[in-house]
């Protein structure tokens, strides 16, 4: 079996990889909420990272807990814990991101049996060496709670090697996505979804060792299937519709790059090895490509698009927006105008899990590809 | 028909406010003031509602609130028409409606008043919300002013020495940047002065609200809507302790008096979440009908209900603290021991809690503290749902029809004595 296919069978049941995992190695799975929860911490308290996409599209056990005007990530998710899909999680970390995920935090404590719960009140402004500062503590003080929930040390050693792996990681992802902008039909938007969804599940080292021999034959055969189409760049939050690659694609677009949480925005950033670990772990953050949720500037989240988009030579933008999102809401027209005094056309999607037909999305895709 | 010939109804006239006169003149010389500041030379910040405004006071900085105008927005039944221009321009309607409508009333000086004054400087705690970051850095790219973010994090069960060292440093970094914004030398005595009086009006404004604990209650949770503005605009000024004081004597006699908010107060109820702006006569009208008087509110106390951490010795040290652990700040737990201690103190029969579409951080978790003071009061609840500003999302029949059949309950099944709650 090809990497590409066991990832794809992870992502298919990721619950079922999970406990799977569990049983064969013994280690404890912690289930985190957002890119800016401290994997390299987890990692070294040898335990795995379980990235929470939402839920399974019901939400009438969270629906006791949260008002239909929470976005679906938020119900979804909280509803699978609730119906004890989770119960292979020994706990769980809340960084803080959005006002419902601090609310989200807080019921989830509340209410759900998954083990441990660990709050990591990360600083929403990342622009102040003050900031900086208060990063670092709070970073330092996850690690020995991390510790003492998992019942181990956890060394600067094992926090060197987890530097390492995710390092490791992220250039691999890197050379990936480079790959992919060279030459868009080199892999399919659905299939690459599914590496990015793979990395937020797997065991890493698993991951990572199926990742490399991946990449090396996909470097080896650039240009062999370089399908033409429009180049597309995809902005905005959480993926949860790996059905739009097709719909994409069928309507001759190419996806070239990506911002989404559920893409490149947690690959984003090496960890420096010159320094110490934890430093050099609070700097990532600090630099990493930004959420809506967190402030580095009025204009950064613009620039950045504007650039990645350029830099990737994409014709036009489909941003992904999730109902009720709000950090995505406020920063859409600014996005938008941006992207216009640009150049590049953009389309916005609005992703209310489960609602927007197929075959409705189809139309405005080909409309706007066709366009440009 | 001329006023002086209207049918007077002695009793009605008898429990009015007669404080609301001074207070509609403050705030109307406030606004003037704050709205002829390039004239004067004044220098204008917006800021937020939960912000730390004492340094722009010391510093002669005019602070204005987008949030009280947004409240005045909704009041004059204008958050509809603004709301839909901020969706014109691309802003989803599930955003806070007071962000929507203050956005689309900044490009059209619009409104009750003709618009804000232009900031100088944005001024944005976000103890309150995130959506006040991202709403101020559409005000930012929009004005193209300063923008000062303090950033205050969110306490869900300890409160965190390493988030106290954090605002304190960011504290000092709010001086400088008004310093350099102001074009002149922070005065820290002149701090010490404004915390003072600061206290001051807090205490006086937690004195006022104290006063519904009298059954009957001397005001209800309507009036204490509106007489909040004080407090959280001016917040540091003699104009506030002035004010309070003297509003707090007019509670005083109406108690000695017998004056009630309510004809007949039969219920006492607790508020929870912000007012609904456009409906509060309304509301207060169905309620009192009923013989219930809202006695208190999450809402109004929040803006004296972190000074067990205010040190007037050392005012600026304490303020990081003090703004970090407001009600809306603290996780949902935290934030229901707080609702259950209110029931006790006021003595409340039920809880009314409005779910607001527009405040996501206040609303959600609703359902949860709404269990958790069943459990441990007794009392039971009543789910509105509605919005503060925008009147959309208020539907007039569904919500009468739930009232009355919340207050029947009260009145038959669970009177107040058989409540296992002291
Ligand atoms: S950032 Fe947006 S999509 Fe993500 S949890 Fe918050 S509201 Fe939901
Ligand atoms: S109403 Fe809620 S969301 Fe809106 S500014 Fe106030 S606290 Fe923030």
């Amino acid at each position: 079996m090809d990497a590409i296919e066991r990832f794809r069978q992870v992502v298919a049941d990721p619950k079922a990889y999970a406990r799977r995992w569990k049983e064969r190695s013994g280690g404890p799975i912690i289930g985190t909420l957002c890119t800016y929860a401290p994997e390299e911490l987890i990692l070294a308290g040898g335990a795995l990272a379980y990235r929470i996409v939402g839920g399974s599209g019901r939400t009438d056990r969270s629906d006791a807990h949260l008002q239909s005007y929470c976005c679906s990530l938020v119900r979804g998710a909280l509803d699978d814990a609730l119906a004890s899909e989770l119960d292979f999680l020994d706990g769980v970390i809340f960084p803080h991101t959005c006002d419902s995920i601090q609310r989200l935090s807080d019921i989830w404590r509340l209410n759900a049996e998954t083990g441990f719960h660990l709050d990591v009140v990360l600083p929403v402004k990342l622009t102040t060496k003050s900031a900086r500062v208060y990063m670092a503590a709070v970073l330092a003080e996850a690690k020995i709670r991390l510790a003492t929930l998992l019942d181990r040390p956890i060394t600067n050693a094992d926090l060197e090697r987890a530097i390492d792996t995710y390092n490791a990681i992220r250039t691999t992802m890197a050379r990936l996505y480079a790959l992919r902008r060279k030459g868009p039909g080199i892999l399919s938007g659905s299939d690459m979804h599914t590496i990015v969804r793979a990395s937020m599940t797997m065991d890493r080292s698993e991951f990572l060792e199926d990742l490399r021999p991946l990449v090396d034959s996909l470097e080896g055969q650039t240009g062999a299937k370089n399908r033409s189409g429009k180049r597309i760049f995809l902005s905005g939050g959480v993926c949860n519709l790996p059905d739009l690659f097709g719909v994409i694609e069928a309507a001759g677009g190419r996806v070239v790059g990506d911002d989404l949480c559920t893409g490149s925005r947690g690959l984003t950033g090496q960890i420096d090895t010159s320094e110490d670990p934890l430093t050099a772990i609070t700097d990532r953050y600090m630099r990493r490509a930004i959420c809506p949720a967190k402030h580095a500037g009025i204009t950064r989240r613009g620039d950045e698009l504007v650039h990645q988009a350029k830099a990737c030579g994409a014709q036009g933008v489909i941003y992904l927006f999730l109902k009720f999102c709000d950090p995505h809401a406020f920063d859409l027209p600014y996005l938008k105008s941006m992207l216009d005094a640009a150049g590049l056309p953009s389309l916005l999607i609005e992703l209310e899990e489960q609602t927007e037909g197929r075959g409705q999305l189809q139309t405005r895709c080909e409309a706007f590809i066709e366009m440009l | 028909m001329p006023s002086d010939l209207k049918p007077v109804d002695a009793a009605k006239d008898r429990r009015k406010i007669k404080s609301v006169r001074r207070m509609k003149e403050i705030m109307t010389a406030y606004y003037i003031d704050a709205k002829t500041a390039s004239d004067t030379g004044k220098k204008v910040a917006w800021i937020t509602s939960g912000g730390p405004v004492e340094p722009l006071i010391a510093m002669d900085v005019i602070p204005v609130y987008p949030e009280n105008h947004g409240a005045m927005i909704g009041a004059a039944k204008m958050g509809v028409d603004l709301c839909e221009k901020a969706e014109a321009m691309g802003y989803a309607s599930d955003l806070c409606a007071y962000a929507r409508a203050d956005i689309a009333c900044a490009t059209e000086d619009g409104g009750p008043i003709g618009g804000l004054p232009r900031p100088d400087m944005l001024i944005c705690c976000n103890n309150i919300c995130g959506t006040v970051l991202k709403w101020y850095e559409v005000q930012a790219r929009y004005f193209g002013v300063p923008l000062f973010i303090l950033d205050t994090p969110f306490t869900h069960t300890e409160y965190s020495p390493a988030a106290n060292q954090y605002v304190r440093a960011q504290l000092v970094e709010y001086l400088s940047f008004l310093e350099t914004h102001c074009g002149k030398a922070f005065d820290r005595d002149r701090l010490t002065e404004v915390g003072r009086l600061s206290v001051a009006g807090q205490k006086l404004w937690q004195a006022v609200l104290h006063t519904t604990t009298h059954r009957p209650a001397p005001m209800s949770a309507f009036d204490a809507f509106f007489h909040l503005a004080l407090i959280v605009t001016l917040r540091g000024t003699q104009t506030v302790v002035d004010y309070y004081t003297e509003l707090l004597a007019e509670m005083e006699t109406r108690v000695a008096e017998g004056i009630s908010a309510v004809p007949e107060e039969r219920f006492r109820l607790l508020w929870d979440n912000l007012p609904v702006w456009y409906r509060t006569r309304w509301l207060a009208e169905k309620f009192a009908g009923h013989g219930a008087c809202l006695v208190a509110d999450t809402y109004t106390s929040s803006w004296c209900g972190a000074m067990p951490y205010l040190d007037e010795s050392d005012f600026l040290g304490s303020m990081a603290e003090a703004y970090s652990r407001i009600y809306i700040n603290l996780g949902t737990d935290l934030m229901a021991d707080m609702v259950v201690e209110m029931v006790s103190t006021y003595r409340a029969d039920g809880l009314v809690i409005h779910s607001n579409r527009s405040c996501k951080p206040y609303s959600l978790g609703q359902y949860d503290i709404q269990r958790i003071v069943q459990e441990r009061c007794g009392i039971p609840s009543l789910m509105i749902e509605a919005d503060m500003t925008d009147a959309r999302n208020f539907s007039e029949s569904q919500i009468e029809t739930r009232i009355d059949a919340f207050m029947e309950m009260l009145a038959t099944g669970c009177s107040p004595r058989s409540r296992p709650f002291p």
